[in-house]
This record gives C-alpha cells, sequence and structure tokens, in this order.
C-alpha cells in the first residue's frame, strides 16, 4: 500500500520536476539578449568561442536536443556563468542556498516552539482568557506585513537601543571557512581561537532575522493547532476518555495531541513555500548573505543565467520539502494513504 | 538543538581571553580589480591603493615635498632626462595562499612593474584588454624611453624629453610596485588573467579574500618594511546603499564609513562615539558635454547650457554648504589657480545663444547622472533634477540616465553620453593632474576624457607647462590653459567638495589625504 503511494507520489515528482525545467529551459529564449549569453553567462564572446558555445548548446539542432543538452548540463552542475560577477551560477548556488536554508529551519524550530504549545493553550482553555489573548496576538502578527516588522525591529532595537547588528549572519572580523554553510556549525567544526565569542556573534546575528521570519509560521501553526485540538476535543474517544475520568492534562497530551498534530505536519511542509518568499525580503532587509538577495539583487542587474538558476534551486527546494513533509504525514497517518491520487 | 550547541560552547569560551582585533571599513562599492595600474576609479582606489602597495616615493599631505617610500633616493640628470632611483633593501612582498616569495624586492620589480604599462613586449601588457587610464592619460606612455636596471637596488628612468610631473606621476596611487617572481609564476600557470584580481604587493596589508556584494578581508602583512602593525586584520563591508552606511556606523558594525553625505552628517555629529572627518581636498566636479556630438559640437550651444544653470540653487540643495562653487576647473587650493569669468546664471542670455546656435525651439538631449555619491558630486541625481528643471526653463528637454556604476563609467568611457555629470579627484598636488588625464588628447584615446574634446592649441600649452621647471612660467601656461576652458566650455566646472568620513573614536591614524586615496597603513583601535 506505501510503496503504491509512494509511487505515485514519485511519478509526481518527476512530472512537476519536468514542467520546472521545461519552462527554465523556455527562459532563455523568453528573456531578452542573446539566447547563447542567456544560457552561458559569457559575454562578449569572440569568434571562436562562440563558435564552442554553440555547439556546446547545440543552437543548430531542434529543441528537444537542446532541452536534452540542458538537462544534463544542469546533472552536471553546469548552470552556465553570472553575467554580474563571471562566476558559476551553481557555486553561488552552493554557497548562498544553506544560508537561506539555515535561517529557514531556525525560524521553523523557533515556530514549533512557540506555535504548537500555544495553539495547545488555546485549545484547552477554549474561549477563556488565555485563548483570547494568544488568538488576538496570532492576528496581529498574521497581519503584520514581515518588512515593516523587521524595519521597525531594527528602528527599535538597533539603532535606538542598540542590541543587535543589522546585518549579516556574523562580525565580519569573525573568519569561519564554510562547511555545512549553517553558521552555527561551522563555528562549532572550526577549531577557532575565538570560537565562544564567535559564537555569541552568531547568535546576536541571528536574532532578529530569525524573529522575524519565524512570525508568520508561528501565528499559522497556532491556529492550526488550535482548531485541530478543538475537532481532535470533540471527537468521540475523547469524551469516552474523559467519561473515565482522565484528567485535562492526560486527555490533551496523551490522547488528542497525537491525533491533532498529524493535519499540522502537513501544514509545515505547506509552509516552506511560504517561508522562503518571506526569507527572501528579511534577507534583502538585514543583509542576510543567502539566495533571496541574490536572486533579487540579479533582477535589478537583469543577470539572467543567475535568475534562472536561483528559480531552479528554490523550487526544486519547495518541492521536495512539500513531498517530504507529505510522505512523512503519511507514514505517520495509515489513512492517508488511501488517498487515490497524489497532490503537492 | 540551539541550547545544546550553546552549552558544547562555554568551554571554548575560556579560551578565548584576547578580543579579535580588526578595524571594519565600510565601502561604497565593488572594488573594479585589485591592481591600481588598471584604474582610476576613485572608490577601487581607496581600497586597494595604499592597504596592498608602496610606491616608490609619495608626496608629504602637508608640505607637498616628495618622500621616499620603496626608494630611498633619486637623482635626476642636468637635462632632466635621466631619473635614477636607489631602492630600500629588505622589502618583502605578501605570502599568501597562492604565492609565496623567494626573495626580497629589488630592481627588476620595479622595471617589471613600470614595463607592463609601457612595453608592449611585456607578457602582462595585453592582460586586461592593456588599458592603463591614468598612466596612458597623462601620456606617460609618450614619454619615458626605456627603464633600465643598473644594479639589484638601482633603477634608471630614461625619458624623450623632461618633464616637470614625472615625479609626480610616479607618487601617484597608481604607480605601485608588483612583484616579478609572482608574474612569472602566473605566465608559468597559463593564468596571467589573475594577476589583477589575486594582488601581491609590499604594503601593509594583505589579500584574503573577496565575496562580491559582501567583502573584502585583508591580513596583515607580518614582515612590512615600515613598522608593525596593530592590526591583524582589514575588512571591507561593501555597503552600496548610503543609509546603510550610516545605519551601521550608528550600530557599530563598521569602524569607518565612506563618505556619509552632507544630509547625514548632523545625525553623525550628534552621537559622541562617532567623529566627523572634515578634509580640503583637490577635486571638481563638472558639467561635461561630448562635444563630439552635434549639437553640442557648437561652442554657442554649450554657452547657452552653461548659462541656463543656476549654480546657487545647486550649491545649496546638494551640497549644504559643505562645498565651494568652482571658479575655475582647478580648486582654490591649487598654485595654478586663477579666478575666471564663469558663465553666469541668465536664462534670458542662453535662450540668445540659443537662437544664434540656430536652435530657437531647443532640442532634447540626455543627461548622465552618477549612481554614486562622491566627494565633488555628493547627489548627482539631484543636481541633474535641477539642471533638467533649468533647461525646461529655456526649451531643452532633458532625459535623466543612470546605470550601475562601473557600467556607468565604461559607457561614458565609450563616449554613448550627450552630456554627463561627473568629476575628478586629483591624484597628485600638480596641477597637470587636472587637465591632463580630463582634457588631453590622448585622454580621450583612452576613454578618460568625457568631453571627448581634443584641441591641438590646448594640449599644445599642456605640453609647454610640463616642458619646463620653472614655476612662474608654468604658472602662465596653466592660467592660458583656464581661460581657453571657459571660452570653449567642453566642461563646465560646477564645485570643489570636501571629503567627509565618519569613524568610530576609538579609531586612530586613518590618513585621509587632499589627493589620492585613504590610507589604513596606520590605522589602529584602542
Amino acid at each position: 500500500m506505501f510503496a503504491d503511494f509512494l509511487f505515485r507520489r514519485l511519478s509526481l515528482l518527476l512530472f512537476m520536476l519536468f514542467a520546472l525545467t521545461a519552462f527554465t529551459f523556455a527562459l532563455n529564449y523568453l528573456f531578452p539578449g542573446d539566447l547563447l549569453t542567456n544560457f552561458s553567462g559569457e559575454l562578449n564572446a569572440n569568434y571562436s568561442q562562440t563558435q564552442i558555445l554553440e555547439q556546446k548548446y547545440h543552437i543548430d539542432d531542434n529543441l528537444l536536443i537542446q532541452y536534452q543538452a540542458f538537462l544534463v548540463r544542469l546533472f552536471q552542475g553546469d548552470w552556465g556563468l553570472s553575467l554580474s560577477s563571471g562566476q558559476a551560477v551553481f557555486g553561488h548556488v552552493k554557497q548562498l542556498f544553506p544560508a537561506t536554508i539555515e535561517l529557514c529551519v531556525y525560524a521553523l524550530i523557533v515556530a514549533l516552539c512557540l506555535g504548537i504549545p500555544a495553539g495547545v493553550i488555546c485549545s484547552a482553555y477554549h474561549n477563556k482568557w488565555p485563548d483570547k489573548v494568544i488568538s488576538s496576538l496570532t492576528l496581529l502578527g498574521f497581519s503584520i506585513p514581515v518588512f515593516w516588522l523587521a524595519l521597525l525591529l531594527i528602528m527599535i532595537f538597533c539603532l535606538s537601543f542598540g542590541w543587535f547588528p543589522m546585518s549579516g549572519r556574523i562580525g565580519l572580523l569573525y573568519e569561519i571557512p564554510p562547511v555545512t554553510n549553517f553558521i552555527l556549525l561551522d563555528i562549532w567544526l572550526h577549531d577557532f581561537p575565538y570560537g565562544g565569542q564567535a559564537f555569541a556573534d552568531a547568535l546576536h546575528h541571528l536574532t532578529l532575522p530569525t524573529v522575524v521570519l519565524a512570525m508568520y509560521p508561528t501565528t499559522v501553526l497556532v491556529r492550526f493547532t488550535r482548531d485541530s485540538m478543538l475537532t481532535v476535543l470533540e471527537q468521540n474517544y475523547i469524551k469516552t476518555a474523559r467519561a473515565k475520568g482522565l484528567n485535562r492534562r492526560q486527555l490533551i497530551l496523551d490522547h488528542a495531541l497525537r491525533n491533532a498534530l498529524l493535519p499540522v505536519i502537513k501544514q509545515i511542509g505547506l509552509q516552506f513555500s511560504t517561508l522562503i518568499t518571506l526569507a527572501m525580503v528579511t534577507e534583502v532587509i538585514f543583509s542576510w548573505p543567502g539566495i533571496g538577495r541574490w536572486m533579487i539583487e540579479s533582477i535589478y542587474q537583469r543577470d539572467y543565467p543567475a535568475i534562472q538558476g536561483g528559480l531552479l534551486a528554490v523550487s526544486f527546494f519547495v518541492i521536495f520539502a512539500n513531498m517530504l513533509a507529505d510522505v512523512i504525514h503519511t507514514l505517520l497517518d495509515p489513512l492517508a494513504r488511501n488517498q487515490a491520487h497524489g497532490k503537492v | 538543538m540551539l541550547s545544546v550547541l550553546i552549552s558544547g560552547c562555554g568551554d571554548r569560551t575560556a579560551q578565548a581571553q584576547r578580543k579579535i582585533q580588526g578595524i571594519v571599513y565600510c565601502a561604497e562599492a565593488n572594488p573594479v580589480s585589485f591592481n591600481p595600474q588598471v584604474t582610476t576609479t576613485g572608490s577601487t582606489i581607496d581600497i586597494i591603493a595604499n592597504q596592498l602597495y608602496n610606491t616608490l616615493i609619495s608626496i608629504d599631505p602637508l608640505t607637498a615635498e616628495f618622500r621616499p617610500e620603496l626608494a630611498t633616493a633619486w637623482e635626476i640628470s642636468e637635462d632632466g632626462k635621466q631619473i635614477t632611483f636607489t631602492l630600500r633593501k629588505d622589502v618583502t612582498f605578501h605570502s599568501t595562499d597562492y604565492f609565496t616569495p623567494t626573495r626580497t624586492m629589488n630592481a627588476d620589480d620595479v622595471v617589471f612593474s613600470f614595463n607592463r604599462l609601457f612595453d608592449v613586449y611585456n607578457p602582462f601588457h595585453f592582460v586586461g584588454d592593456a588599458n592603463y587610464p591614468y598612466f596612458q592619460s597623462v601620456g606617460m606612455d609618450q614619454l619615458i624611453r626605456r627603464i633600465v636596471k643598473v644594479d639589484d637596488y638601482t633603477v634608471r628612468f630614461e625619458l624623450f624629453s623632461s618633464e616637470s610631473s614625472f615625479l609626480s606621476n610616479i607618487a601617484t596611487d597608481f604607480a605601485v610596485i608588483l612583484s616579478q617572481e609572482y608574474a612569472m609564476q602566473l605566465v608559468e600557470q597559463e593564468n596571467k588573467q589573475d594577476f589583477d584580481m589575486l594582488p601581491v604587493g609590499t604594503g601593509p596589508y594583505k589579500y584574503k579574500g573577496f565575496l562580491r556584494d559582501n567583502l573584502i578581508r585583508y591580513h596583515k602583512h607580518p614582515g612590512y618594511w615600515k613598522h608593525d602593525l596593530a592590526m591583524d586584520q582589514l575588512v571591507y563591508d561593501i555597503t552600496t546603499n548610503n543609509t546603510s552606511r550610516i545605519a551601521k556606523m550608528l550600530t557599530k558594525e563598521c569602524d569607518i564609513t565612506a563618505h556619509p553625505s552632507a544630509t547625514q552628517l548632523e545625525t553623525l555629529a550628534a552621537r559622541s562615539d562617532i567623529r566627523v572627518d572634515k578634509a580640503v581636498n583637490l577635486n571638481v566636479g563638472y558639467w561635461a558635454f561630448n562635444t563630439e556630438k552635434p549639437p553640442f559640437d557648437n561652442v554657442l550651444v554649450r554657452k547657452a547650457l552653461a548659462h541656463s544653470i543656476d549654480f546657487q540653487k545647486i550649491m545649496k540643495a546638494v551640497f549644504y554648504g559643505n562645498g565651494i562653487q568652482a571658479r575655475s576647473i582647478l580648486p582654490p587650493s591649487s598654485w595654478a589657480f586663477q579666478t575666471q569669468a564663469m558663465p553666469s546664471y541668465d536664462p534670458e542670455r542662453a535662450r540668445e545663444f540659443l537662437i544664434q546656435a540656430g536652435y530657437p525651439d531647443g532640442f532634447e538631449m540626455d543627461l548622465w547622472a552618477m549612481p554614486v555619491s562622491r566627494i565633488y558630486n555628493p547627489n548627482a541625481r539631484k543636481m541633474a533634477e535641477l539642471i533638467q528643471s533649468d533647461l525646461r526653463e529655456i526649451g531643452i528637454r532633458a532625459t535623466i540616465v543612470e546605470y550601475e556604476w562601473n557600467t556607468f563609467l565604461e559607457r561614458v568611457g565609450k563616449h554613448e553620453h550627450d552630456s554627463v555629470l561627473l568629476g575628478w579627484a586629483a591624484d597628485t598636488p600638480d596641477p597637470d593632474n587636472f587637465f591632463s588625464p580630463l582634457l588631453s588628447c590622448t585622454a580621450t584615446f583612452s576613454g578618460k576624457n568625457p568631453a571627448n574634446w581634443c584641441h591641438p592649441e590646448f594640449d599644445l600649452l599642456l605640453t609647454q607647462a610640463l616642458d619646463t621647471t620653472d614655476l612662474q612660467q608654468r604658472k602662465q601656461f596653466y592660467q592660458q590653459a583656464q581661460q581657453m576652458l571657459i571660452a570653449e566650455l567642453p566642461v563646465v566646472p560646477i564645485a570643489h567638495g570636501m571629503r567627509f568620513q565618519a569613524s568610530n573614536t576609538s579609531v586612530m591614524g586613518i590618513e585621509l589625504r587632499p589627493f589620492g586615496g585613504i590610507s589604513l597603513a596606520n590605522a589602529r583601535k584602542n
């Protein structure tokens, strides 16, 4: 049964990847400018270079062969050169994407640690004051535009009080060689004489961007957990358990929570696409050296190979994250396997 | 996960007794190269020249006298055609990840460094499109007959004719000494294009890494010949946005900030932990017309344009009282300066000139405004808007054009513009530095002359001024040259700005020079 489910999901994944790569390939034709430049990122190629590029990109062959060559290059990690830096796009992606994922992961951890307990509290005190306070705060957090929140926090905590730095991942004097590209892990792995200071400094830099980015998923998780818990608490088996004389703590933690969290897990996966979008805005405002900031700069500079590469990487990631959440959800919830068709 | 990491880190905190040392400088643009020979872009020179390299001699900012650097002595022959430099011994080059020197600096390095600029047979001459804008625009390539190694520590420059600005040019930030040994290593590795991007010099700091749009990291050069340095690192935080740079200064993320704008000075000065330095700087901001393009080839049109703009308004709205209105292309502190009868704001007269030139209904034109804030023009966009509205008064419809800074300079170099708001900050106190690199015929060919103006009589005046060492005579020639510029108006000088710099009060020893780039060689942090 599960294998059947997995097969359906994987075939859907393959179809999605095909559509994505076909779209990215088409962008080379849709973007203004020279086709060869869009493909390769080589500006001002001379005659012999142009010849070589034309052969490499099969410009004279039909579209199908061109697309095939495009796929081969994609898997080889040859994503062309960035027009503005002249360096390989894949190299940029490899270097910058982990910083974005790092930010998203920390924000998600914060969201999970705050959102789920808050949602549980809301449902436990349904329509009483804790529920009302948390729900109002959630509505507020949900409605604040992320860029505005970021600027507000910078104004208060960076410029007025001077408590936090306003840009980057770590003080620039700390030279941390990237291994995993997760800054805290890298500091840990690297035997650095100023390790403690660097770690504190990195946490210091992380705080505001993480808080800003965590705001939206936290509020979503609070609402979802609350609603899901309330639905579960209405179920007959809970009523039975209550009739048996279990107290509220036992009811919620031992019986309701596990079932209520199933739809929430699925929700976490779906949050990833929103999270990546919000991360881009956060990165720009906090000068976080991630892929979002790089992509937005590439758009400003009309750096077409970079836009393509960034788009591809981010879309790949979102699709995989969704798929993974779906699979995990199904593993934990046997009923979900009975769905006839895969959904993304 | 965070808590696990934090607890695991506790024992390491104890190890870190000494605080990490270094200076963070917030720069306004990416460097275009790491070799000053191939660029004249001020933002790049600030970042690379004085930090990574040394020159043979330098100019004292106060007395304007020549000081020994890598050359301990120099001697000029009687006819002025031979200049012999005695070199300093035991000067080490940087030892980096990509190069380890086996010998100290000697005459081979000096000969190589200059040969690269002038000798087409030098293996590096054509690397980087063979463009050496400063030296080409001042005509040095026409002046030097050859450069001879007399012995290991003596180098002789042989010139075709004597020229009074030769030593000044050798003392600019562009005349740096590079390692011949490193160059030969790159030739062997067939990797010559790295030469200008992975630098090796003799300066106080050595290159460690560059992340575009992000940062540049230099480490201390341990065997620096001049003095031992207190700072382990010098990091450039590339922050193109003016407001972000100031905000980072306020949050102490930057120790030094380049070019705060005049409007932000008050906010900065109000803080007790920030010092704002102000330095008189030899510079000029001007409006240049592409004199090869009609209708700007007509001097009457240029006069009409010059008379149409309200200089007072520009001084107030753009400089906020931190600059002086230009009375010539030369700033008043230059010894050759002479007040000129500048075109005044007179729209009626401007209209008359337009009618005489045959454009009674005006015309359409482009007005290029540089996208960055410089000393000589803190806000070119605003200046362009003011000029645009003034031009509308006399029936000329101007469109403001902007590009990213390096692209902007490249396109101006190709003379794609109609008119452009630009400027020049001097590299030496010699007045020739304002004329030859900007307005000579050779500068036109090397893409440095934004007015695209080549006037044989003007060039003759410059040559005559350079041929003599008699100061009075030189003064006369330069005064004639200034008069000619006002009569012909290939450029309209607008203002001379002050150079500003904000730094944390704990940082000492920043050397802001009236000409050339900034030197952080002696910068310290308490």
